[in-house]
């Protein structure tokens, strides 16, 4: 049979942070990989929550699920105001704490970018994770620009569906110098586990890009929001991997400003993307230029990432 | 030691005798030199404060939302847009009760650009639950800056102290800049009794219901009337240590005046001299000062302006459709009290066009003048 998860020990025994009582929706990817995120991160982390579901899921007051120490800040301060309590636990001495700034693809596409560009552009000592069910879910399904090509959402309802391809924020993240980038999902637990486990360790800025399936908003059944999830990197529409900055110069004998991408994921069956898109009720409109122009993109996309990452593809057991 | 220094450079140095830990601010004219000033201090040594220098005043007051909530002592600066721009944040900041200190150099709003003295911006904030100080000289923005962290930290509510562009922020004025060892006699470490705190994990800010939300916001009201109270005994601890002397408003020449002007900021310093020109000619006048304006000190005004026949309220702000932001308040203050006096409200100065002593004596000889004002308000030295 075919192995598809090594899952780490400390995955399936280690103590929950995220407690039951949280407010989610069936199968929503947010609060599982808020929990997977915590087991990699451990008990000393704080986390900074803008408006978004995380807003909701952690619970109403005088109820907090989260046995880590939360604030809620405004919409698009997630990454500023993870600044702000890092300044200040360097100030108290308490270093080896993580602030760990947790948004949506609104606070961080959108109204956030320009306090996380200022944040990852002075490569304050943060983790910034952003959570993507691509679009606004907590305000009832909005497009956002992360919503892929093809998507209906309340604002691009059928009749207008959305038209402008996502946008890149790997690349855009990268373009800050940042030490480390990395994109996973809920899929793939173990990578998810062994990133957040990794960043611990990485001083400066560090961004992960989670794609988070969000049953009513990708209409799809709770519970297939893994398997989709799963689909959407088979298709390479959302690949798994990592970019290191910095590297050892052999030659100059010191670190070097360059980038180190490592395909993380290869995928164990591959799809097209109409068959991951098919698979959502939200791109029943999408027509099949659309789907032409996506999957050329998502091709073009996967090809250049396996040049960068060292220009050879790895196989699936390397 | 006495030296002679700019107003934001009197900020600067109270912000160093608190030993601030975090700040973050942003650049705008006429507060930059404060920001330069302190980069300078945190890059030296001189003060031992991690600068967060971020890419906007938003930011700026997110950013020391982050580091008071993780119980640091934080400060930050501002002025007019930039005010504005961190609206959200600084109603965010008193609901959160952080006990942050913002000091803002009053500047008109614009369009169009203009960067010079104007109330407009800080009176603005009013609704944001942040204390309001106004100030009139130098020495009393460095003073503020001290004594505001002590009330701050005391009632859990942030404190915006403001003083006039350039009349103050770029003007050199004597100022007794004191010891450090004074400053941490009167104002201990910050100590909060909830922080975020990795061995106590809570969770701030999160969602409430209308169960709750009502009556936390209830206790924000009242810890904002007792800051009125506590701020008295600030200014008593301060006068011990420091010899300098402030209170809630300052009463000048109010005793048996039939003419009371209220003025804030430095409007102030230029009544007081036309006052004393009037009582030379005989005339009944006094001066109110206007030192905290959030929260509102009903009882006293009453008291000070309650024997006056009239009242006239200086206004260097404008809210379009009602007139000056201050005149509107002391009428509200006034309104129960029985044979209230005549109050004429006065708009002047806006954009900081120059206030004169002429022009403040012309203001209070045409109150004297008329039975009621003529116009409501008055914009004095409006040009056909
Ligand atoms: C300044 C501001 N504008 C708008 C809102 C309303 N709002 C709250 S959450 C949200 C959308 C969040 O979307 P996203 O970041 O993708 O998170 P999700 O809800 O999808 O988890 C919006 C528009 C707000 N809270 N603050
Ligand atoms: S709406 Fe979507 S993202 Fe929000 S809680 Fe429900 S499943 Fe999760
Ligand atoms: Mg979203």
């Amino acid at each position: 049979m075919q192995k598809t998860f090594d899952i780490p020990r400390e995955l399936m025994t280690e103590e929950e942070l995220l407690q039951p009582g949280m407010l989610s929706c069936q199968g929503c990817g947010a609060s599982l990989a808020m929990k997977l995120a915590l087991k990699g991160l451990g008990e000393r982390t704080v986390v900074v929550i803008p408006a978004c579901c995380w807003t909701i899921i952690n619970g109403v007051y005088p109820y907090s699920a989260l046995q880590v120490p939360v604030i809620h800040v405004p919409f698009e301060t997630a990454a500023v105001s993870a600044s702000g309590v890092r300044a200040a636990l360097d100030a108290r001495g308490e270093k080896d704490v993580v602030v760990m700034a947790w948004a949506g693809d609104g606070g961080t596409f959108d109204i956030g970018i320009q306090s996380l560009s200022g944040a990852a552009e002075r490569n304050d000592d943060i983790l910034y994770v952003c959570y993507d069910n691509e679009a606004y879910m907590n305000t009832g399904i909005q497009r956002s620009s992360a919503t892929p090509v093809g998507a209906w959402t309340t604002t691009t309802p059928a009749g207008s569906i959305k038209e402008e391809p996502k946008k890149d924020i790997e690349e855009i993240m990268l373009a800050h110098h940042i030490p480390y980038m990395a994109t996973a999902s809920v899929a793939y637990p173990d990578d998810m586990y062994m990133k957040f486990k990794k960043v611990r360790h990485i001083t400066g800025t560090k961004f992960i890009h989670l794609l988070s399936p969000c049953p009513p908003g990708w209409r799809i059944d709770p519970s297939k929001s893994v398997q989709i999830t799963r689909m959407a990197t088979q298709a390479k529409v959302f690949p798994i991997y990592e970019v290191r900055r910095w590297r050892f110069s052999k030659k100059r004998g010191r670190l070097e400003e360059s980038w180190k991408y490592t395909i993380n994921i290869y995928p164990d069956r591959e799809l097209s993307v109409k068959e991951y898109m098919k698979a959502q009720g939200r791109f029943q409109q999408i027509t099949e230029e659309m789907l032409h122009d996506v999957q050329e993109r998502v091709d073009r996309k996967w090809d250049e990432l396996i040049r960068k990452a060292d220009g050879r593809p790895l196989t699936p057991n390397e | 030691m006495k030296q002679v220094i700019k107003g934001n450079i009197a900020v600067s140095h109270g912000v160093k005798l608190c030993r601030v830990k975090v700040i973050s601010a942003y650049p705008i004219t006429p507060q930059t030199t404060i920001v330069e000033e302190l980069s300078e201090m945190c890059a030296s040594g001189e003060l031992d404060a991690k600068f967060i220098k971020v890419e906007s005043e938003h930011s700026a007051m997110a950013g020391v939302v982050g580091s008071s909530s993780a119980g640091v002592r934080s400060f930050t600066a501002t002025s007019s847009q930039g005010l504005l721009l961190m609206h959200e944040v600084l109603h965010w900041a008193a609901g959160a009760r952080l006990p942050i200190v913002l000091a803002n150099v009053n500047r008109a709003v614009g369009p169009g650009w203009n960067i010079w003295a104007d109330q407009t911006d800080s009176l603005s904030q009013r609704d944001t639950g942040l204390i309001q100080i106004y100030c009139e000289s130098n020495q009393e923005v460095l003073d503020s800056v001290i004594m505001s962290y002590k009330l701050a930290e005391k009632v859990s509510l942030p404190v915006m102290l403001t003083y006039d562009a350039f009349f103050l922020s770029h003007t050199s004025e004597i100022v007794d800049i004191p010891e450090i060892e004074q400053a941490d006699e009167f104002l201990p470490p910050y100590n909060p009794e909830f922080r975020i705190d990795i061995n106590n994990p809570r969770s701030f800010g999160g969602m409430i219901g209308p169960d709750y939300y009502f009556e936390e916001r209830y206790v924000m009201h009242k810890d904002a009337l007792e800051a009125l109270e506590y701020y008295q005994q600030v200014c008593k601890d301060f006068k011990e240590i420091f010899g300098r002397e402030y209170d809630i408003c300052e009463e000048y020449r109010t005793g048996d005046a039939e003419v009371i002007v209220v003025a804030a900021g430095t409007i102030t310093s230029v009544t007081r001299i036309a006052v004393d020109r009037l009582r030379e000619e005989g005339k009944k006048v006094g001066l109110m000062k206007l030192r905290i304006f959030r929260p509102v000190p009903v009882e006293r005004w009453r008291k000070v302006l309650g024997n006056a026949a009239k009242v006239v309220v200086m206004d260097r702000n404008l809210t379009a459709g009602l007139g000056g932001v201050f005149a509107s308040e002391i009428q509200a203050a006034l309104y129960p009290i029985e044979n209230k006096p005549m109050v004429y409200p006065v708009i002047a100065g806006l954009g900081g066009r120059d206030v004169t002593p002429d022009d403040v004596e012309g203001i209070i000889n045409y109150a004297l003048s008329n039975d009621e004002p003529t116009d409501v308000p008055l914009f004095w030295g409006l040009k056909e």
